[in-house]
């Protein structure tokens, strides 16, 4: 006669509104005790939504909580530890300049003075770290930790608080392969030990990998809840998308031409002097896409912004069209390149790419703004500002077609058309791509490659940089993966799967 | 030999005496500014305070009343400017040159209505001024080299404020690296997002903060009109708060330098009063507008960088708003 | 410091109509300021309405103090734009004050040289000089934030006590009258004067009564249009919107941040200088100590009231100028009431249309948007 154990975390009938976005929609799902939980959806799924809800960062509009069975009220953070709920943000919640052991205590200082409860603090932590691999410097400020570490300091936060319930958002998208398998170790032996552990990714890999339920999420609703070992990644796909994925892009051979770009023992440092791209050497033909892969950090975005003018090169030679332009900065910088016919998408449109505050028109000529045909003796030539703003919408299917829209009030798959109409239009020769669909809807991302490989099929040079490693194999012609600033392998699609790919990204092979 | 000393002593006895209501409007400004509150109407504040204090110091004849007013006006200037920056997340330099020109206004049209003596309040009786602490042993210990003209010039008939003052340098040290505000206040100006996900709220720190900022600015202005001066005087705080704002940054909003700034910053003060009309080898006289600006121009090479480097709180200037 | 004011971000059904934002918000803000005002001068012991309405009366109620009105909007307008185009490139110039104070300095230079010349070569002299020495006060701040990242809210703060004291120096030291015990130079030949603007429509047969209202208000309003189109129609002004909205963007439109920062700051100060030619050409005839009195900080408050708009900030300054000149004369009429009132007013008029410009916008765009949603579901 024993009843099953309420589940550890079980959320009802969740709602929760941005302005006119529903961004939960009666979202509820049930998590039992000692479990790994996926949650899995697209960019904008409401995922994030919901634990940010649960963790009581964010008050939901309508809906019930349960821990253990029992309704809670969580209006913040500060409940959700009491009712032992703890969380491992996306980015993380750390400062920078305290030590592993002020950030732990902040908030569970255990008394005025901080002298005690650091002593108390050390012995604990020293225990946690022994039991589940948890090792870190506890007298290291954490912004000189890597982020490998910084991710434990923030699960340590979380146990230290007495968390039953762990919610970890996106935990593996900063983390090289073996940090992740190390990461999945220590969630593991945290599940040993009866903790249930809540994973929120977008990544199927994870999720066959480790969890043991999945809750599937599809524009702010929930669309399934099911065991792991009884589905399977296509089923996931199929769900998470709302119909049938196509994994791969219809293309053609690649066609290649003359080389367009040449770059060799190229070193870029960051703006505080760490050297990121260690000396990379690579070719791009005409009529080709080159795909760069490599887990976010190692050094890709720092490459792309290089060629793209962007910030300074440290050494070595980068040949457009077999001119060196390295070491001339007259032609070597953002405003001279587009002049070169170099056109770059860059990785992060809202914050680089657009001014969000601008309107449309005023975005279609970023970077373009000072060419004669926008510009007058003194003035402004405002209509062919707005021509030129139209003809792209048309092409690139922008909705609404409102060239005196601001920026920010296209959705992120129209803004990345803008971008994407504004750069490739101008019928570059050698096309810098990065992340061209992040955060971006499946029916755009179609739109996307479809075009990039259009651009590609007239002749034209592409260098793409993407983390998605679905992305770099469907559409590129040669893969070069990149790992702690070096390339350390080329490789055709063809050859190339993913578990090599992840071993190659992960410095391995 | 002896006059040398005593030359000194009071050279330092000065500096002191300018420096007591800097260090407690830097030491104002360190609280809201490591809580990531910018504010640059501690010049505000601290006026507020001295016409505050002085009016209630008359009227009541109780230079402790005087104190207090200052600090519940200083406090409430200080809860207008959390009130815009923290709740509505506000430009918080707007905020502070507001609060500036307000006081500014308000304090001589409040003298001028309510003493009708042209903007500033009647001179205060000695009793309505905050009182000299005097210490026993003067005499026995005069006779001593040394220590004797430095017991009996410094260190005897110091003012109230001023030995508050040293207990607020100290405390504030304390709390800002032993205690758990102090951990949670560093914590909010670095990174306000760290301090509301581990549970605690940024505004209630925030505003705890600016609250602290309105104590300190009020001691500071009730020093400047109930024991420095005997009475409100128009615009009497003359660019000390923006002084002592230069001096927290010189100070690299860190307890010891902030105090050491200030305490150089009121030395040019004080040889500067010397320095008048004196010629010095080689330079001359130096006008006394170029000493004047000493403080300004050193604090403009801190922030160049060209001598030091000063970084501010991260979260310093940035109105908290939670991400989706 | 400028962006919060920039981002927004997410999901705006139903956008407000632009009007809110630019007058009813705005007017609402006003009217909080006004009302605390009155309690103000209740306290003081006097009637507000009174007060305010005397305030009015002697701020537009009769030509001459129409003049004297628009004489201070004149250095107002010049404040608010130079505060203005900062904004727009993400600059917070507090500045102004030492800008507008080194102008003087410039345009009264000009006085004392060029005794002799017509006024027309002399007030296009000074308006060349004083723009010069505004823009290099201001390119100190801007290059350092530029090449060294220091601050500006805090070098240009600096920056004014600093140009207060090289102004005392060379008033008390160097160019003072000799023989004179009060630090200003000798009166400037009167031929070089700026026509006063009593004399101007006196040309064309137009009589006005006296004031200090003089021909660089029409600079102000030239200034303004230039403004308008610079900002909006050129691709400098393109330029220097885009460094100030997203400096990261400008950056990768191969746009250079320190170079339009230095740009934006050097317009900026030459915008402030030109108080100089109002005040010392057009008004004083001599280089004063502290003839500025703050139009730097009101410039401020100006340039937010006005959105930082040429539009508005003529609107904003007219408001401040009647309140500088109706303040003014109230003090006469009234016992308790004295010139400081009119800082008092300034304030509260800078917290509420400055610092607390949200203060009302949750309530009000809920009311339009329940609004517009019912109309929606109509149709």
């Amino acid at each position: 006669m024993t009843q099953p154990p309420p589940p550890a975390l079980e959320a009802r009938g969740v709602n929760k509104w941005f302005g006119a976005n529903h961004a939960n929609r009666d979202v509820s799902l049930a998590v039992p005790k000692g479990t790994i939980h996926g949650v899995i959806g697209e960019n904008g799924a409401g995922k994030s939504t919901i634990m940010s809800i649960v963790y009581g960062y964010l008050p939901a509009d309508s809906g019930e909580i349960l821990v253990d069975g029992r309704p809670v009220s969580v209006k913040s953070p500060r409940d959700a530890l009491a009712v032992g709920i703890g969380m491992v943000h996306q980015h993380f919640m750390l400062v920078d300049p305290f030590t592993v052991i002020e950030n732990v205590l902040l908030g569970a200082e255990g008394g005025v003075t901080l002298a005690a409860g650091r002593d108390r603090a050390r012995k604990e932590l020293i225990h946690l770290a022994r039991e589940y691999g948890l090792e870190v410097d506890l007298d290291r400020p954490v912004g000189e930790l890597p982020v490998g570490a910084q991710q434990r300091v923030e699960i340590l936060k979380a146990l230290y608080r007495g968390a039953d319930i762990l919610i970890l958002d996106e935990p593996t998208g900063v983390l090289t392969p073996q940090e992740t398998d190390h990461l999945f170790r220590i969630l593991r032996a945290l599940r040993e030990q009866g903790k249930t552990i809540i994973i929120i990714t977008h990544k199927l890999r994870e999720i066959m990998e480790l969890t043991d339920n999945v809750t599937v999420m599809h524009r702010g609703e929930v669309v399934a809840n099911v065991r792991t070992a009884g589905t399977s990644r296509e089923q996931l796909a199929e769900l998470m998308v709302g119909r049938k994925v196509l994994l791969r892009v219809e293309k053609t051979p690649a066609n290649p031409g003359p080389v367009v770009l040449s770059v060799e023992g190229l070193r870029v440092c960051d703006r505080s002097g760490v050297e990121r791209v260690k000396g990379v050497g690579f070719t791009v033909r005409a009529g080709e896409i080159v795909g760069i892969a490599g887990v976010s950090g190692n050094g890709q975005s720092e490459l792309l912004e290089a060629l793209a003018g962007m910030r300074p090169i440290a050494a070595g030679t980068v040949r457009l069209r077999g001119e060196d332009l390295a070491g001339r900065p007259g032609l070597f910088n953002a405003r001279a390149l587009r002049r070169l016919h170099v056109g770059h998408v860059p990785e992060d449109r809202q914050r680089v790419g657009l001014v969000t505050s601008f309107e449309a028109q005023e975005c279609a000529i970023l970077g373009y703004h000072d060419e004669a045909v926008y510009n007058g003796r003194v003035l402004m030539d405002r209509a062919a500002i707005l021509s030129r703003c139209e003809s792209e919408m048309e092409a690139y299917d922008v909705r609404p077609r409102d060239p005196t829209l601001r920026a920010a009030n296209f959705s992120g798959g129209n803004q990345q058309k803008i971008v994407l109409a504004r750069e490739m239009e101008r019928n570059p020769d050698l096309l810098l791509v990065g992340q061209p669909t992040r955060g971006v809807d499946i029916g755009a991302i179609e739109f996307i490659h479809k075009r990039l490989v259009a651009l590609r099929d007239q002749g034209k040079a592409i260098l793409l940089v993407s983390v998605e490693l679905d992305e770099i194999l469907s559409l590129s012609d040669r893969i070069l993966v990149m790992f702690d600033g070096h390339l350390v392998g080329e490789v055709t699609p063809e050859q190339a799967d993913e578990r090599r790919l992840g071993l190659m990204m992960a410095g391995a092979a | 030999m002896d006059d040398i000393l005593i030359l000194a002593l009071l050279l330092i006895d000065a500096t002191i005496r300018v420096a007591t209501p800097l260090v407690l409007a830097a030491f104002a400004g360190l609280y809201c500014e490591r809580a990531g509150v910018v504010d640059i109407g501690l010049e505000g504040k601290m006026l507020a305070g001295a016409f505050f204090a002085a009016a209630v110091a008359y009227s009541t004849g109780s230079p402790w009343l005087g104190l207090l007013a200052a600090i519940a006006a200083s406090v409430t200037l200080a809860l207008v400017h959390g009130f815009a920056c923290i709740t509505h997340h506000g430009n918080q330099v707007v905020s502070g040159m507001a609060i500036n020109i307000l006081v500014a206004g308000l304090a001589p049209t409040l003298a001028y209505a309510w003493f009708k003596q042209g903007g500033q309040t009647p001179l205060l009786p000695g009793e309505a001024r905050l009182p000299q602490i005097r210490l026993p042993g003067v005499e026995a210990l005069s006779p001593i080299p040394v220590i004797g003209p430095i017991y009996r010039e410094l260190i005897d008939d110091t003012n109230v404020l001023i030995w508050l003052t040293l207990l607020v340098v100290i405390v504030t040290h304390w709390v800002l690296t032993r205690s758990r505000f102090g951990l949670r206040l560093r914590a909010v100006g670095e990174s306000p997002a760290a301090v509301d996900t581990a549970g605690l709220s940024v505004t209630k720190l925030r505003y705890q903060a600016v609250i602290l900022t309105g104590v300190l600015t009020g001691m500071a202005g009730a020093y400047l009109s109930t024991a420095h001066g005997a009475g409100f005087v128009r615009d009497m705080t003359a660019g000390k708060g923006y002084l002592a704002l230069a001096a927290l940054i010189f100070g690299k909003w860190r307890p010891w330098p902030t105090l050491f700034a200030c305490l150089l910053f009121a030395f040019t003060d004080a040889v500067q009063v010397r320095l008048q009309g004196v010629p010095l080898p080689i330079v001359g006289v130096i006008p006394v507008q170029f000493i004047q600006m000493l403080p300004y121009v050193l604090t403009v090479l801190l922030l160049a960088g060209f001598v030091g480097k000063a970084i501010a709180p991260k979260a310093s200037g940035i109105p908290y708003v939670k991400e989706r | 410091m400028a962006q919060g004011m920039a981002s927004k971000g997410f999901g705006m059904p139903g956008e407000v109509p632009g009007w809110v934002n630019y007058a009813l918000l705005p007017l609402l803000n006003l009217l909080v300021a006004l009302i605390l005002s009155g309690l103000v001068i209740l306290v003081i012991g006097e009637n507000p309405v009174d007060v305010l309405s005397l305030m009015l009366v002697e701020a537009v109620g009769y030509p001459e103090a129409i003049g004297y009105t628009l004489y201070y909007a004149t250095s107002y307008i010049f404040t608010g734009l130079a505060v203005a185009i900062a904004f727009h490139c993400g600059l917070f110039n507090i500045g102004g004050e030492g800008q507008a104070y080194l102008g003087g300095l410039g345009a009264g230079l000009v006085g004392l040289a060029m005794t002799g010349w017509p006024w027309p070569v002399v007030a296009v002299a000074a308006i060349l000089v004083s723009a010069l020495f505004g823009a290099a006060w201001a390119w100190i701040p801007g290059w350092l934030q530029a090449k060294r990242g220091s601050h500006i809210v805090i070098t240009t703060i600096m920056f004014n006590f600093i140009a207060a004291s090289i102004m005392t120096y060379l008033l008390v030291d160097v160019l003072i009258k000799p023989g004179q015990q009060s630090p200003e130079t000798r009166e400037f030949d009167p031929g070089t004067w700026l026509p006063s603007m009593e004399r101007a429509l006196g040309w064309v047969g137009v009589t006005i009564p006296a004031s200090p209202l003089n021909l660089s208000f029409l600079w102000a309003l030239a200034c303004c249009a230039l403004f308008q189109l610079f900002l909006w129609r050129t691709r400098w002004g393109y330029e220097i919107r885009t460094v100030g909205q997203n400096e990261r963007a400008a950056v990768y439109a191969g746009i250079s941040p320190s170079r339009n920062i230095i740009l934006a700051m050097l317009i900026s100060g030459a915008l402030a200088g030109f108080v100089g030619v109002n005040e010392i050409l057009g008004v004083q005839h001599r280089i004063l100590l502290n003839f500025t009195g703050g139009v730097g900080f009101v410039g401020i408050a100006v340039a937010l009231m006005g959105r930082n708009h040429p539009v508005g900030i003529i609107l904003a300054a007219l408001l401040f100028g009647m309140l500088a000149q109706g303040g003014g004369q109230v003090s006469f009429e009234y016992p308790n009431v004295n010139r400081e009132l009119v800082m008092v007013i300034q304030g509260l008029v800078i917290l509420f249309a400055g610092a607390l410009e949200n203060l009302f916008k949750p309530q009000v765009e809920s009311l339009f948007r329940r609004r517009g949603s019912r109309g929606e579901g109509r149709s």
